[in-house]
């Protein structure tokens, strides 16, 4: 008991030696420690907010950012100017699909002339430029003369460039007239607006990216699936043997997985190829004619093959140490009460290694799905995952919106296959290591 | 420990002043880098005594708009794509750079006409004239050799995979050349939905014998491993592995896809007066010329021809290695960069989803 109690006729609540409630002081020395903990793991905190959570929220705030046609920003100081002021005021006046009439055009007119003054009319083209060709150089052109344009706007504009009339090039403003917009998103499914602003899917020839991520959905399961079939008698290998041998072994498993990424691709590109070491050894032994050397590389076999060898440490490990302390007498407690090898294995050895494969599987599926430069290099053209067009949007067309909406939609793919794992298998099975 | 912490805060403090005659140059690597090196950092470095830094990026424009847009800019100069500068100016992230600051040319001309027609833009002064075209190993091939665009197509004629690069922009173009389209039609037909129809017909008789690369190294390589017979290339890392290398690589001038490339100053530059002295310096005549020394790209200055020698061994004529020299004219295309701002995301859509299918 505290000081407290040993004080003669205690009637009121417990104090504690100096005078305060005992209550108060427990939570307060509670809360210290608390607070002590938490200045502990604060730095680890900080650094997960930064370098994960704000990318991630940034990444988010990119991919509906819908900036091009509605404000920019000035440079030199940071103000931020709202562009298209009047137009956007008319699409907010008028439902999807109005004919543009006069004040429509006027409306163009004087938000051109705007733009150009504070020189920001390539910026507006290039984003109406997304969704209809040749825009940018109609905005560019048109904003140039659009000072000089005098009443009734209309055929003013029309006699500067007679695409304006395009319903798909109104439609394309309308859609850019807000700060925000799925778009992207739509664009990542390969659906597009028509111009009354109904959802439709774009032209089949323009389509690939549900293709893409199917494939990169399909090939990462195959490569998994194929990493556990290899992984997997390696692992028992290594958990079985005595230690000095299995240190051995373990050390060819780590060995590749040292070795840089891009040495690992490199030399399945010098193995592979068409007058590679593999289609050399071949013909030299006559398995295949000169003539028919075998096109195993730029192409999904390479692909398949570079990132299974490159991503089995990350099977191996984890079945490996859910593997060693698996106590070798219940397998053979089932033999000897009379279970085939079979079925020793099945019910004995397998079910308990499920948490190793869970958390295997689990590590090179979400590895291979956003795996970008082994497919790059390997893949050809039908090689390619989603990851690859996400590049291509980040680093050669520059519209990063678009690459942040398919980089969001392979982030969910991920969440919504980690929620489903917890639902079937539980993550509390999971073992990493 | 406070004191040292002031102390070195301090010399750190110090440091950064002294450096401040500085500037960083950022540019693609390689050969190409290596030539801008010995043409412009040396001889600026030694004029002014501002050191230069250079910087390697797979395409800069990319880390310029980064790091622009996040308004924390390292790059004083970079070194970007025409259609890129076209693209970055437009959307505020350069400077914008008066012409009338850029001598004449040696012999006097004025800037505006010493440069090709529209080598300088609001952003970017333009350095050289690199183009694409196609190489083959001479080894592969006995009797006939390829000779033309049509011949790259030609699977009958010359078997044998092919090297392209992964992108719509120069291989719709060659496309189309192959096809029998004059180059100064090209862009106009591909402008019509009939016309890259027609284009992607053509790479579709070619696409199961396509070997596909996407970074300038590539190629060479590709050709030196034996698996590909020809391929498409930049011009300057052909040269490379040809006339530095030795290699039995032979380059195929016709239906050559030019571009152009240049120095720009990312919005916000640390030191933009020395970026600019330095933009300066190396678009003259003279400095031009010494650049063309180390690698095949032609400089953007007329008046630079007569100054560009002997290659780097002393014994290579550079003058028909470049993609401007007259012989190497005919049949060759200049890329229309409006065109390609104005179409790139619809084509390379189109080009994606076809390579993908």
């Amino acid at each position: 008991m505290s000081d407290a109690s040993t004080a003669p006729d205690q009637t009121g609540p417990l104090t504690t030696a100096d005078g305060k409630p005992l209550k108060a002081a427990l939570a307060a020395a509670q809360a210290h420690r608390t607070r002590r903990a938490f200045y502990l793991v604060a730095p680890l905190l900080l650094f997960v907010v930064i370098t994960f959570l704000a990318p991630i929220g940034q990444m988010l705030t990119m991919s509906v950012n819908n900036s091009g046609f509605y404000s920019w920003q000035n440079r030199d100081n940071g103000e931020t100017i709202p562009l298209m002021v009047e137009l956007r005021d008319w699409f907010d006046a008028t439902p999807a699909g109005t004919e543009p009439d006069e004040a429509a055009y006027a409306a163009l007119v004087a938000g051109l002339s705007h733009a150009k003054e504070i020189k920001a009319a390539g910026q507006i083209g290039t984003r109406i430029n997304y969704d209809v060709s040749r825009s940018r150089s109609l905005f560019t052109k048109t904003a140039r003369k659009a000072p000089k344009l005098e009443p009734p706007y209309k055929d003013a504009v029309l006699d500067v460039d007679e695409d304006w009339g395009n319903p798909r090039l109104w439609g394309a403003m309308r859609n850019a007239s807000k700060a925000f917009t799925i778009d992207f998103y739509l664009s990542a499914l390969d659906r597009t607006r028509d111009d009354a602003g109904n959802i439709v899917k774009i032209d089949e020839e323009r389509a690939v990216y549900l293709l893409l991520f199917k494939r990169t959905l399909i090939m990462s399961a195959l490569i998994t699936f194929l990493t556990l079939l290899l992984g997997f008698p390696i692992a028992h290998l290594l958990a079985i043997l005595p230690l000095r041998h299995s240190n051995l072994l373990m050390i060819f498993v780590l060995l590749p997985f040292w070795t840089s990424l891009l040495v690992r691709t490199t030399s399945w590109i010098v193995l592979l190829q068409s007058q590679g070491v593999v289609n050399d050894l071949w013909v030299s032994l006559g398995i295949i004619s000169d003539e028919g050397r075998l096109q195993m590389i730029y192409n999904q076999t390479g692909t398949i093959i570079a990132m299974t060898h490159i991503l089995l440490p990350f099977m191996v490990l984890p079945l490996y140490s859910v593997m060693r302390p698996i106590d070798p007498s219940y397998v053979r407690a089932a033999r000897s009460l009379g279970a085939t090898s079979w079925t020793a294995f099945r019910r004995i050895y397998m079910p308990q290694t499920i948490p190793g494969i869970g958390a295997g599987g689990l590590l090179v599926f979400i590895l291979s799905v956003g795996y970008y430069i082994t497919p790059a290099l390997v893949g050809g053209s039908t090689g390619q995952l989603i990851s690859n067009l996400i590049a291509f949007h980040m680093q050669n067309s520059l519209n990063w919106s678009l690459a942040a909406a398919l980089a969001s939609l392979l982030l969910f793919c991920v969440l919504l296959l980690y929620w489903l794992y917890d639902r079937l298998i539980g993550i509390d099975n999971l073992k990493l290591g | 420990m406070k004191k040292t912490l002031i102390l070195t805060t301090a010399l750190t403090g110090f440091a950064f002043a002294a450096g401040a005659e500085e500037i960083t140059v950022m540019s693609w690597g390689g050969a190409y880098a290596k030539s801008q090196i010995e043409g412009y950092h040396k001889p600026f470095t030694e004029k002014t005594g501002v050191k230069v830094i250079s910087v390697d990026a797979d395409n800069p424009a990319t880390p310029i708009k980064a790091q622009v847009e996040a308004g924390n800019v390292t790059i004083d100069v970079v070194d970007v794509e025409y259609p890129d500068a076209v693209r970055l100016c437009d959307e505020g992230l350069l400077e914008e750079i008066d012409p009338s600051i850029l001598p004449p040319g040696a012999d006097g001309t004025p800037a505006a006409e010493d440069f090709l027609d529209g080598a300088i833009s609001d952003c970017l002064v333009t350095t050289i004239v690199f183009s694409t075209l196609y190489g083959y190993d001479s080894t592969k091939f006995e009797g006939d050799a390829p000779s033309t665009i049509a011949d790259l197509f030609d699977l009958e004629k010359f078997p044998g995979k092919r090297g392209m690069r992964k992108a719509p922009k120069t291989t719709l173009e060659m496309a189309l050349m192959a096809d029998g389209v004059a180059p100064a039609d090209v862009y106009e037909l591909l402008e019509t939905d009939e016309g890259v129809d027609r284009a992607f017909a053509k790479l579709d008789t070619i696409k199961d014998d396509v070997v596909w690369w996407e970074a300038g190294a590539q190629p060479p390589q590709l050709l030196a491993d034996g698996e590909v017979v020809m391929t498409t290339a930049y011009n300057g890392r052909l040269f490379n592995a040809a006339i530095g290398e030795g290699q039995p690589f032979v380059m195929v001038y016709d239906g050559q896809v030019m571009d152009y490339d240049g120095y720009a100053i990312p919005k916000g530059a640390p030191n933009k007066e020395r970026a600019l002295e330095f933009l300066v310096f190396a678009t003259e005549t003279e400095q031009l010329a010494e650049q063309a020394k180390w690698i095949s790209y032609g400089p953007a200055r007329k008046s630079s021809a007569p100054f560009v020698g002997l290659y780097q061994d002393g014994k290579t004529e550079m003058g028909p290695h470049m993609p401007t020299s007259p012989e190497n004219l005919e049949g060759a295309l200049t890329t229309d960069y409006e065109f390609w701002v104005d179409y790139n995301t619809e084509l390379s859509e189109r080009f994606n989803a076809w390579l993908a299918k």
